[in-house]
């Protein structure tokens, strides 16, 4: 055990190289993470846009934070992929067989996640800038931004380990996101809820993607988040906590 | 060290089917071991419990001195393992394939490791590709490459012809015999009975659970009598009958 803890942080940058290679070699995940978002963004300003009523006068920075989730949403299922190939491939095996710190073999996966996420933020967060977007946030609102945003990453992809982990086939393994991705139309990320029926209006005001959605939105804004912030950090937390339980059990039993 | 690897009354049971029923073995350091049996006899799970992967239900098993239970970090600094498909990483170039496992096993110069085994197993001119444009044989190569990384004591292959051309087969041969001759104990799993009669020093046959036969090939041929020529009365096949059948319902 002592052994495997020495080495922790010298594999684990060996399994980040490893996957971050994966992704900048593989340019339609760079593409699928990137652009489909941008498209979208593209889509809602300059197509639906002008027939969105929102009551605020700039409709990228109504937008952005919806579509910064989705961008979340459809890069974490490349966490399920990766796992899922690595399982199936029997490199998972090899690794388990070797003198590593055997958590790596996962973490590695889960940072990766994070690290390509906030790139493909980046990225996005540069082009709404482009299309008009502006915040009159400080810095410390940003980090707040930073942090939700880290959070509902780690949340979703401890979620995709779960499908990756356990997933029979590649498209089972894969499913998962498809709700994830939709969840945002459902909520006030694209337009307000208040033009919805009722019981799509419960729903979309009660999940979890509107609260981090108007946190966001209040934080770059510069307005109070009031309580909503804390409900988007207990939705937050909330998943990530039980995704990572479920995630680790899956581990667990591949292990042995 | 008497015994590379020292298995006694192993037991494995997946639900209600027992794979393992008290296996017992001894495989000596340096020869070439073959677990010869059939499909799901449960050579893969040997394979998998004394590589760490897999706890027993019973028994107890040591590779390279040390417990596979009790000092799991330490029988994986001794071994390797190669499973029964090709485990390469498909995006890295089989270079970047063996300097990620020399890295891992937290060696000084990990491409100067990677260049000697590149050149031991001739694949230094496709040492920058990727393995998906490797044939079959390449692969396999480039996958035991992988394995002797950090130079292991003890080597599991997991049934490491299967699925090979005739020619790629025989070139893994040539390479486990090299291996044998550089010091290292060699285990490997087959259902190819000429595999284990061309290398293994010594040969287990597993069988419902059990070793029931173990030793070298010429002790495994002297249980068996003297061959000689026998009168044996020849039946006819279903073959023969169905077609015999058929022919006379014809010609009604």
């Amino acid at each position: 055990m002592g052994e495997a803890k020495t080495y922790f942080f010298r594999d684990m940058s060996v399994m980040l190289g490893r996957s971050m290679r994966h992704i900048f070699r593989s340019m339609d995940t760079m593409l699928t993470v990137c652009i489909t978002p941008i498209a979208m963004m593209l889509l809602f300003v300059y197509v639906f846009g002008g027939a969105i009523e929102t009551g605020t006068g700039n409709y990228v920075n109504y937008l952005l934070p919806g579509i910064l989730l989705m961008a979340i949403a459809s890069g974490v299922a490349y966490v399920a992929y990766r796992l899922f190939i690595d399982k199936q491939r029997g490199i998972m095996e090899r690794f388990h067989s070797m003198p590593i710190a055997r958590s790596t073999v996962l973490w590695g996966h889960v940072l990766t996640s994070v690290v390509s996420n906030v790139i493909s933020i980046v990225v996005i967060i540069l082009v709404a800038l482009l299309m008009g977007f502006r915040s009159s946030a400080g810095v410390l609102s940003w980090l707040a931004v930073a942090g939700i945003l880290v959070l509902f990453t780690l949340a979703l992809t401890w979620i995709a380990a779960i499908a990756g982990l356990t997933g029979k086939t590649m498209e089972g393994a894969s499913a998962f996101s498809y709700p994830l991705i939709f969840l945002p139309f459902i909520s006030s990320a694209f337009v307000p809820t208040d033009s919805m029926p009722l019981i799509v209006r419960v729903f979309a005001e009660n999940q979890p993607v509107t609260s981090i959605v108007e946190t966001i939105r209040s934080l770059l804004s510069n307005q109070p988040v009031g309580t909503e912030i804390w409900v988007a950090l207990a939705w937050c937390l909330g998943i990530m906590l039980v995704a990572y339980f479920f995630a680790v059990r899956a581990y667990n039993r591949i292990v042995a | 060290m008497k015994n590379a690897i020292k298995v006694t009354g192993l037991q494995k049971s997946f639900k209600n089917t027992e794979v393992l029923k008290g296996v017992h073995f001894e495989v000596r350091p340096g020869e070439i071991f073959a677990l010869l049996g059939s499909n799901g006899a449960g050579k893969t799970t040997i394979v998998r419990i004394l590589a760490t992967l897999l706890k027993p239900d019973g028994g107890a098993a040591e590779v390279g001195g040390f417990d596979v239970a009790t000092q799991p970090g330490k029988v994986r600094h001794a071994i390797s393992l190669t499973g029964q498909f090709a485990a390469v990483d498909e995006i890295l170039t089989g270079r970047e394939n063996l300097i990620l496992m020399a890295k891992l096993r937290h060696l000084d110069q990990p491409r100067q490791v990677a260049d000697g085994l590149l050149k031991r197993f001739g694949l230094t001119d496709a040492a920058d590709r990727k393995p998906s444009t490797y044939s079959g044989g390449m692969r396999r190569r480039l996958d035991i490459a992988l394995s002797l990384v950090g130079q292991p004591q003890v080597i599991f292959l997991d049934e490491p012809t299967t699925g090979l051309d005739p020619e790629a087969r025989i070139e893994v041969w040539k390479i486990v015999k090299e291996l044998a001759g550089s010091g290292a104990t060699v285990f490997l799993t087959t259902q190819y009975l000429e595999e284990a009669e061309q290398l293994a020093d010594r040969i287990a046959i597993l069988h419902e659970g059990r070793i029931i036969a173990n030793g070298t090939l010429a002790e495994l041929k002297s249980l068996f009598p003297q061959a000689k020529v026998e009168y044996v009365e020849k039946q006819p096949t279903l073959e023969e009958i169905f077609l015999a059948i058929i022919g006379k319902k014809e010609v009604v």
